[in-house]
């Protein structure tokens, strides 16, 4: 294999009280796909942001091509031949492609000549790697797979030998990380080394040479890939055997508590996000909806929830309709008891920079029990967080606390704890578990199958496909805005990932 | 008087008072397009309009007093950088102070100084811009329309203004013709971008602010030292905020913001020009309708009647360093 | 990271680093008095003795107090919902208008106490509606609500213009101001309540208004913290899309906290006119609105502390006027720059302190700083 791109020595990471990086060690061989893995939050991204120059290690080494290196700010990295595509694309969005590209890599002070030496250059790397992209397209109002294509050419047209992609397929669809996986095989065999960093244990199955497992700020193992299996490497991500399957009963369903018809929603930009959407979901029983992220499951439970419009369809909560397309409002639909987890707690789900009492009233705080006449009844809305902190064993247990200083885990239990409280009909729950602590999982799991068991409808969007099929009584999968297809429990992995790559409907198509 | 010449002699004071807002404007370009938002442009006017009539006056010399009105007003651009480029703060806030302790200083500086009631001396001939004839006009002046333009209109004003109007195309060139200029109109959309392209976004910023600093400066130097024979107390009168509103109103487009300021000048000078006349049709307009008319066509702008003005998206926000 | 700074004892957040911030302004405005010649620390005696030494300064410290408060008020409730209303000073302004029509009408045949809430209601009202459009702009057509309210501000300089020097001017008055209003319209003084502790007040402008004005803070209080339109408020100052996902409108919330804002600036204008000049004249708000947005910042938004930072505000109004009498070569003008400084380091610089005192802080005792453990959200 030869020498190494890269070597990293005893590098630490602190942000305050946080041990980021804790004396990583790592070996990265020239001229192949590198695969780090971990969950969210176990430190890839800041290691990776160490080696770019975005962030300085407390102490440890870099070197580069067997030298060693110090990389201070992204400059320093770009000059030793490191390149990185970053998982929020870092590109100007009223740039023209080639204007993006030679950013900071203009080499003149005037830009007649580097553009048209950037327009050359583009296309012998055009050539090189196939990858096409129109050098005079506006950003903005490209697709975000050629997006991505233009971040990779950025990183090339700076001579880039050590290409890092974070988080790369978070955003695609399956076709056009596909693509993706033919370009980066491509650049390894022109010599080039690749890091990928995921938690998508598929993708590094699919396309590495080697795998390193992070696990909260270590480097716990390196595995050649072809002797490493899922299984073995989710192990290593979590520290101990992955609880797949939570104990349930059989599901006693009951009437349709909600049922969506023909729903087509499109985004801020007038891309149709969910696409004549049917389904229904009974009492007693969880629908998990599967899918890559970006196929329109957000979209969908936003405008069931009322926080989106939709352009057309129903939908009927205990059989009267919810005004989808024009009035409906998250108050109202709560009052006829529809609870909403949402996706995105830090931003939606709560007010970080409320006291804890005052995030679990918040979407309720017009009810009865929380007024005293005209003023909010301060001691009630106390005693019912303090209550609910009780219930669902929040930790620290201080209903005054700043709710920025609880973990992700506990944050997530005082979204769930205010929703579930409210004894609603119908629960639309959003990646209950994205960057929650294994232990706080397995309670948020058994809390939902005990909403499920009294006989509420449950609604589960997550793309965690572990969580779906351990969950769901029935699995809708979507794809491009489509219910492409659905399955019960048994389902295999493999089964629905086809669904969720869009295979049937493409070979439909043809 | 013939209608040529009011025609002539009210274009010729909309250009006279279109000049410091064009600086100030073009001033605020800089800034904003950065991605700093600078409603100190006020502010930074007034010390320059000061301290060049102050160091003219000392120095007795206009290039000298140029000189000072620029540093000044580069150093109070610098405060507003350190404050929001430096430590993140509000851009706005940061802004507000800097008009007031621009107001304040001027006068109590100006009062200890020259003890008249916080003016400076009436500058002298040579210790201000004196208008400049463009070659040929007075030869030109007879000939009837072109030459009359030429010489009345175009010939005779001050070296500033002449800055003013030729920092429009060369505006326009920095911006969209030069790496700075792309690296400018980047760290304003997407500071991140810039970030990881190796580029210190501090430093962009800060120099975009150093532009913005001389051309107040220019600014200011032209209120006090071409338009008026000295400082007066509160001589901005707020045109550092109807620069806001031409730049608003251009767009944040170089070329825009010369339409935009002429036409901000010209309804100045038409005020001026209407004071107790009355129109046909319409009658007596009142004069405070007129200098309230460039703001209500901004408000109108910026509520979406007249096309849309879409800031610099970065515009406001402080840029920290997150994955 | 999305937490630089580390967590501080809360006396030390809202006590220590803004008396730090002030005290540099203080500091820095000292540079200015000896550039100017003269010694800051006589200055400052003669500023502290001017507001405070004597009952006729106390009266005028609280006058001015009164005015700042209403402004401090109006732009902290904005900022609670994460708008920064810069138009305070225009809704002031405006506000006089409404003071105007009432007691222009109402002076010669209502005594002061139905007139004085008739005014206090037209002022409020006006204040609430020349901040609606705004409010309405930013809400429905994502005008930014800064540059709104700057427009906003001249436009209506040039209406109070065009009306007082036209319409509201009495004939063959030249002066650009209304008629004195008869007693019908004028406000009691308040000066004695600062006699009954002994001082000694000649003659004073201190009027009911303050009254009003600390009942408007109180009211300011249980509005903010003890209302559901102050969670609300809150919540949507916070965070936009929780507001959204609580069922909170947007555009309602906007156009209410904005009406609010303005109510409260506008009352402001009952202070100068009913309560001391007794005629609404041109200018008469004179850069309160603009002193409010330091006092809020001061006064970190919270009542208890606009109320304080106001009579600081007031204090510096007072004392600097006696200051000018005292050294000559020190105008009012001096205040202007003190305001500037205050709102340069207490709220453009209010974090440049901050390091250095955690690590102070944390020197002594490393447990009192806790990190806030929260993550950046890619982590």
């Amino acid at each position: 294999m030869g020498q190494a791109a890269i070597e990293l020595i005893g590098i630490n990471k602190s942000f305050g009280a946080v041990h980021a990086n804790r004396d990583i060690n790592l070996e990265i061989p020239r001229g192949t796909i590198h695969g780090i893995v971990g969950e969210n939050g176990a430190g890839k991204s800041t290691l990776m942001s160490i080696l770019y120059g975005f962030y300085q290690a407390d102490s440890g080494e870099i070197r580069v091509n067997g030298k060693p290196a110090a990389i201070k700010t992204s400059n320093d990295a770009i000059a030793a031949g490191i390149g990185m595509v970053h998982q929020h694309f870092m590109l100007v969005e009223n740039f023209t492609v080639l204007e993006n590209i030679i950013l900071g890599a203009e080499g003149e002070a005037l830009l007649k000549t580097s553009i048209a030496k950037a327009r050359s250059e583009l296309q012998r790397l055009e050539r090189e790697y196939g990858l096409e992209v129109d050098p005079d397209a506006i950003i903005e109002e490209l697709p975000v797979g050629i997006q991505q294509r233009v971040e990779i050419l950025k990183a090339l047209y700076r001579g880039a030998e050590i290409l890092i992609l974070d988080e790369p397929t978070g955003v695609l669809t399956p076709a056009e990380a596909d693509h993706l996986f033919r370009i980066l095989k491509q650049l390894k065999e022109q010599g080039k080394t690749v890091v990928l960093i995921t938690h998508k244990l598929r993708e590094i199955m699919a396309i590495t040479d080697n795998v390193s497992v992070m696990r909260q700020g270590t480097m716990v193992a390196t595995r050649e890939t072809k002797k490493t299996t899922v299984e073995e490497l989710a192990e290593l991500m979590v520290g101990r055997r992955v609880l797949l399957r939570v104990e349930k009963g059989a599901a006693n369903t009951g009437a349709v508590k909600l049922a969506v018809s023909n729903l087509t929603v499109r985004d801020q930009r007038g891309v149709t996000m969910v696409d004549d959407v049917s389904f229904e979901v009974r009492a007693g029983e969880i629908v998990g909806i599967a899918g890559v992220a970006g196929n329109g499951q957000s979209e969908l439970i936003e405008a069931i929830s009322g926080i989106r419009r939709a352009v057309s369809g129903s939908v009927l909560l205990d059989g009267k309709p919810i005004d989808v397309t024009g009035t409906a409002d998250p108050g109202e639909l709560r009052d006829r008891g529809l609870a909403h987890v949402p996706e995105d707690r830090h931003h939606v789900g709560l007010v970080l920079a409320f006291e804890e009492n005052e995030n679990s009233i918040l979407g309720y705080h017009d009810d009865e029990r929380y007024r005293k006449g005209l003023l909010l009844d301060i001691d009630a809305i106390r005693n019912d967080a303090k209550s609910k902190i009780e219930g669902y064993d929040i930790r620290p247990p201080d209903c005054r606390l700043k709710t920025a200083n609880f973990s992700g885990g506990n944050q997530q239990k005082i979204v769930l704890a205010r929703e579930m409280e409210q004894d609603p009909g119908v629960l639309i729950v959003g990646q209950p578990t994205r960057g929650v602590d294994v232990g706080a999982i397995e309670f948020i799991h058994k809390r939902l199958i005990a909403m499920r068991d009294q006989g509420k409808a449950v609604l589960l969007i997550s793309v965690e496909l572990d969580e779906i099929r351990s969950l769901s009584d029935r699995i809708l999968v979507m794809f491009a805005g489509r219910i492409v297809g659905e399955r019960g429990p048994e389902a295999s992995e493999g089964e629905l990932g086809l669904l969720m790559a869009g295979v049937e409907q493409r070979e439909a198509a043809e | 008087m013939d209608i040529f010449n009011i025609i002539i002699q009210t274009l010729d004071s909309t250009l006279r008072l279109s000049v410091p807002l064009l600086l100030a404007c073009l001033a605020g370009l800089y800034s904003e397009r950065s991605g700093i938002f600078d409603i100190g442009l006020e502010g930074k006017m007034l010390v320059g309009a000061f301290a060049g009539a102050a160091a003219a006056s000392v120095f007795h010399s206009a290039f000298i007093g140029l000189g000072m009105a620029i540093l000044i007003s580069i150093s109070f651009a610098m405060i507003h950088g350190f404050a929001s480029i430096t430590h993140r703060g509000n851009q706005i806030v940061s802004g507000v102070a800097i008009n007031f302790i621009a107001a304040g200083s001027t006068v109590i500086l100006g009062q200890a100084w020259f003890q008249q009631g916080g003016r400076t001396p009436a500058l002298a001939e040579g210790e201000r811009f004196s208008p400049i004839t463009l070659p040929g006009a007075d030869a030109v002046k007879d000939i009837p329309v072109l030459g009359h333009l030429y010489s009345e209109l175009l010939s005779g004003h001050s070296l500033i203004a002449y800055i003013a109007f030729a920092m429009v195309p060369i505006t326009w060139w920095v911006l969209y013709r030069t790496r700075f200029g792309l690296r400018l109109r980047a760290v304003g959309e997407n500071p991140a971008a810039v970030d990881t392209a190796g580029i210190s976004v501090t430093w962009l910023r800060y120099r975009a602010l150093l532009c913005t600093g001389v051309l107040t400066g220019l600014a200011g130097a032209y209120l006090s030292m071409t338009q008026n024979g000295g400082f007066v107390k509160d001589m901005t009168a707020g045109k550092g905020y109807i620069a806001l509103a031409a730049l608003i109103f251009a767009k944040w487009k170089p070329v825009n913001a010369m339409f935009a300021c002429l036409l901000f000048g010209f309804l100045d000078a038409l005020a001026i020009r209407l004071q107790g006349t009355p129109l046909p049709i319409i009658g007596k307009v009142p004069v405070q309708f007129m200098q309230a008319l460039p703001y209500i066509l901004t408000v109108v702008l910026l509520a979406g009647f007249i096309g849309k003005a879409i800031p610099p998206r970065a515009g406001g926000v402080p840029y920290v360093k997150e994955r | 990271m999305s937490t630089p700074y580390a967590k501080l004892p809360a006396w030390a957040d809202y006590g220590l680093i803004p008396l730090i911030n002030l005290a540099v302004a203080f500091i820095v405005a000292g540079f200015v008095v000896l550039l100017v010649g003269e010694n800051p620390l006589r200055a400052a005696a003669i500023l502290v003795e001017g507001a405070f030494g004597r009952g006729q300064g106390i009266a005028f410290t609280l006058y001015y107090a009164t005015t700042f408060i209403f402004t401090g008020l109006s732009v902290a409730v904005a900022v609670h919902c994460g708008l920064f209303n810069i138009g305070t000073e225009g809704q002031a302004y405006i506000a006089g208008l409404g003071v105007a029509v009432v007691c222009l009408t109402f002076d010669a045949t209502l005594p002061w106490w139905l007139t004085f809430p008739l005014a206090t209601l037209a002022a409020a009202a006006m204040g609430a509606l020349w901040a609606l459009l705004p409010a309405y702009l930013q809400a429905k057509r994502g005008s930014h609500i800064v540059i709104t309210t700057i427009m906003f501000n001249f436009i209506a300089a040039s209406i109070m213009v065009y009306l007082l020097v036209g319409m509201l001017k009495p004939p063959g008055s030249m002066a650009p101001q209304t008629r004195i209003f008869l007693e019908g319209a004028q406000l009691p003084k308040l000066n004695w309540v600062i006699e009954l502790f002994g001082a000694r007040v000649r003659s004073a402008p201190l009027n009911i208004s303050f009254l009003l004005a600390l009942l408007m803070a109180f009211l300011t209080w249980v509005l903010i913290w003890r209302t559901r339109l102050g969670y609300e408020i809150r919540t949507y100052g916070h965070s936009p899309k929780a507001a959204r996902y609580a069922g909170i409108s947007e555009t309602r919330i906007i156009i209410i906290t904005m009406m609010i804002s303005g109510a409260l600036g506008g009352m402001m204008a009952l202070n100068p006119t009913m309560g001391d000049q007794h005629n609404v004249a041109i200018d008469f708000v004179s850069g309160a609105g603009f002193v409010g947005i330091a006092v809020a910042l001061m006064g970190r938004s919270h009542p208890v502390g606009i109320v304080l930072a106001a009579i600081l505000f007031g204090m510096l109004y007072q004392g600097g006027a006696e200051l000018a009498f005292e050294m000559p070569a020190i105008s009012r003008d001096m205040i202007v720059i003190i305001q500037g400084l205050v709102i340069l380091f207490a709220g453009a610089l209010e974090h440049m302190f901050r390091p250095s005192i955690q690590a102070l802080f944390a020197s002594f005792s490393p447990k009192s700083v806790g990190m806030a453990a929260t993550k950046g959200k890619g982590a």
